[in-house]
């Protein structure tokens, strides 16, 4: 007989950070993709990760969510071990939502639906409370009257922000944003940003992969640069921005500011 | 109706033009069980084989590899072979080792599967075998994207099938869903060769006994032409009731 040993969960102490990584190694074949990340995530707390192209900031967010299996060191997510061959994943995922740069909406289904289905499917709650709470999402997200609309007739910013109401249904403790708003014109791009800057105000923890600079100067608490899968730098945003003290930092600035 | 069956017969003597299953009532009863008897094995092997192709391309996404490869064999076997093959091969192969039972009603024996049942098997299997093939392209086109949001969401794999893959794989294959099974209606007259009074067989015993087989010709091209555009009706009906507003059409401004 086998004993299969539960999954690890590690009681959280009341100021242990809510997202934990570390050492955290992936590669794609030769790609060493990630080489050694470690970084922390306050409950509440707002961070940015930005980077060059293809230095691994969207295969860092996705492990954070098991989306992509790791290949050594430890990801901690509310004392749930992610690196974990027993991981149970719907107790991690209805913990932590996603949103993708390519919205990922299910055509079929109209933007109050998307943001139904999941708690319905998934966590089998009840319809009359998940429609209550899908409504006054979508309000929040500023949609209200956008209810029946299905996502091919709403603007990729429209669509973004049902993408974000339909995580936020889930009730996760922790949002992550790949590049949400790299697809969208600058127009839209403000509406999506104001609505993760009122999740971020109201408490929600998030991760933001992002190019926008003024947003990681505005609203995060922390700014991180990747490079070649390595942490170059990490500061608040007053400090990162005005006071950069790695060369790679400064070029790198240079280039996007 | 009496008067349209003297027409007919004044008709025939007037013209030549023989419609026995019009005016003769032996002749008119069997061609109605015939019709309604081809219209029933259409709508059944339809249906069924409809429900084939949707479990076997579900199978071909399981982990197990023997059942993938089953599906895989099942798949070429009915594709690569003819189905007047298959027919003879359900009804002599199999049929044949299989026990006769007592059939109450008559006191007689009578074989565990009837014709018409081997017909509405074979039939469905030959069209599923083509449907696994439809709708696992049609799942195919599914951006794994999608997939990957649903599984973020916590959705199982099985949730994640038939709640999302499922409902865009029909649509992306109506198109060739709807090719297979307007194939599939026209299949049914092979039925005819293990002696299922269809449309097809009727025909036949019709023009041997009145010896009208022009005008029987003529009569089964236009029915089947009716079949099949009734069947066409519904698909296109079926493809405006499964459009999604926006979709398939470029991104919203
Ligand atoms: N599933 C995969 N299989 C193989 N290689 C991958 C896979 N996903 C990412 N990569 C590779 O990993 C590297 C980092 O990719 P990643 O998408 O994490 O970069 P990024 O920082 O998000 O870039 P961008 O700013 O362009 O989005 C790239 O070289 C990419 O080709
Ligand atoms: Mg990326």
């Amino acid at each position: 007989m086998n004993v299969i040993p539960p999954p690890t969960i590690i009681p959280p102490t009341p100021d242990a950070p809510i997202v934990s990584l570390r050492a955290v190694f992936k590669s794609f074949g030769a790609n060493n993709v990630l080489q050694g990340i470690s970084l922390d995530v306050a409950k509440g707390e707002t961070i940015c990760i930005i980077g060059p192209s293809g230095s691994g900031k969207s295969t860092l967010i996705r492990c954070i969510n098991a989306l992509v299996p790791i290949d050594s060191g430890s990801i901690q997510v509310q004392g749930i071990e992610v690196n974990d061959p027993h991981l149970d994943k719907l107790s991690l995922r209805r913990r932590v939502g996603i949103v993708f740069q390519q919205y990922n909406l299910f055509p079929h289904k109209t933007a109050l639906e998307n943001i139904m289905m999941a708690p319905i499917t998934v966590l089998k709650q009840e319809k009359a409370e998940v429609e209550a709470r899908a409504r006054a999402l979508m309000k929040k997200v500023r949609l209200a009257g956008k209810e029946d609309f299905y996502p091919g007739e709403l603007s990729g910013g429209q669509q973004q922000r049902v993408a974000i109401a339909r995580s936020l249904a889930m009730r996760p403790d922790v949002m992550l944003f790949d590049e949400v708003t790299a697809a969208l014109d600058p127009e839209t791009k403000k509406e999506v940003l104001v609505t993760i800057q009122d999740l971020a105000k109201d408490g929600m923890t998030c991760i933001v992969v992002t190019h926008e600079m003024g947003f990681a100067r505005e609203v995060s608490n922390h700014v991180y640069l990747t490079e070649h899968g390595l942490i170059v730098e990490h500061a608040p945003p007053a400090e990162f921005f005005s006071n950069p003290k790695d060369a790679r930092t400064r070029e790198f600035l240079s280039q996007v500011l | 109706m009496q008067p349209v069956y003297d027409w007919f017969r004044e008709f025939y003597e007037r013209t030549g033009i023989n419609l026995t299953f019009i005016y003769d009532g032996f002749d008119r009863a069997r061609m109605i069980k015939g019709f309604w008897l081809t219209i029933e094995l259409s709508i059944i092997t339809i249906v069924l084989s409809v429900l084939v192709g949707v479990l076997g391309a579900w199978l071909q996404r399981t982990r197990l590899k023997p059942l993938r490869a089953a599906v895989d064999g099942f798949v070429s076997l009915f594709r690569n072979t003819p189905p007047l093959v298959q027919i003879y091969f359900f009804y002599f192969g199999l049929g044949f080792m299989l026990p006769r039972v007592l059939d109450p009603s008559t006191g007689s024996m009578v074989p565990l599967i009837t014709n018409v049942q081997w017909a509405i098997l074979s039939l469905s299997l030959f069209a599923g075998a083509f449907n696994i093939e439809i709708f696992r392209s049609g799942i195919e086109a599914v951006p794994n994207s999608m997939i990957e949001a649903a599984d973020s969401l916590g959705y199982t794999r099985t949730q994640i099938y038939w709640k999302i893959v499922l409902p865009l794989a029909i649509r992306n294959s109506l198109p060739a869903l709807g090719n297979n099974l307007v194939n599939l209606v026209k299949t049914t007259n092979l039925a005819y060769a293990i002696a299922v009074p269809e449309l097809m067989y009727v025909s036949k015993q019709i023009w041997s006994d009145a010896t009208n087989v022009r005008e029987m010709m003529i009569f089964l091209l236009i029915a089947y032409i009716v079949l099949v555009q009734l069947l066409v009706v519904f698909l296109n009906w079926l493809e405006r009731a499964l459009k999604i507003p926006g979709y398939g059409q470029t991104e919203g401004a």
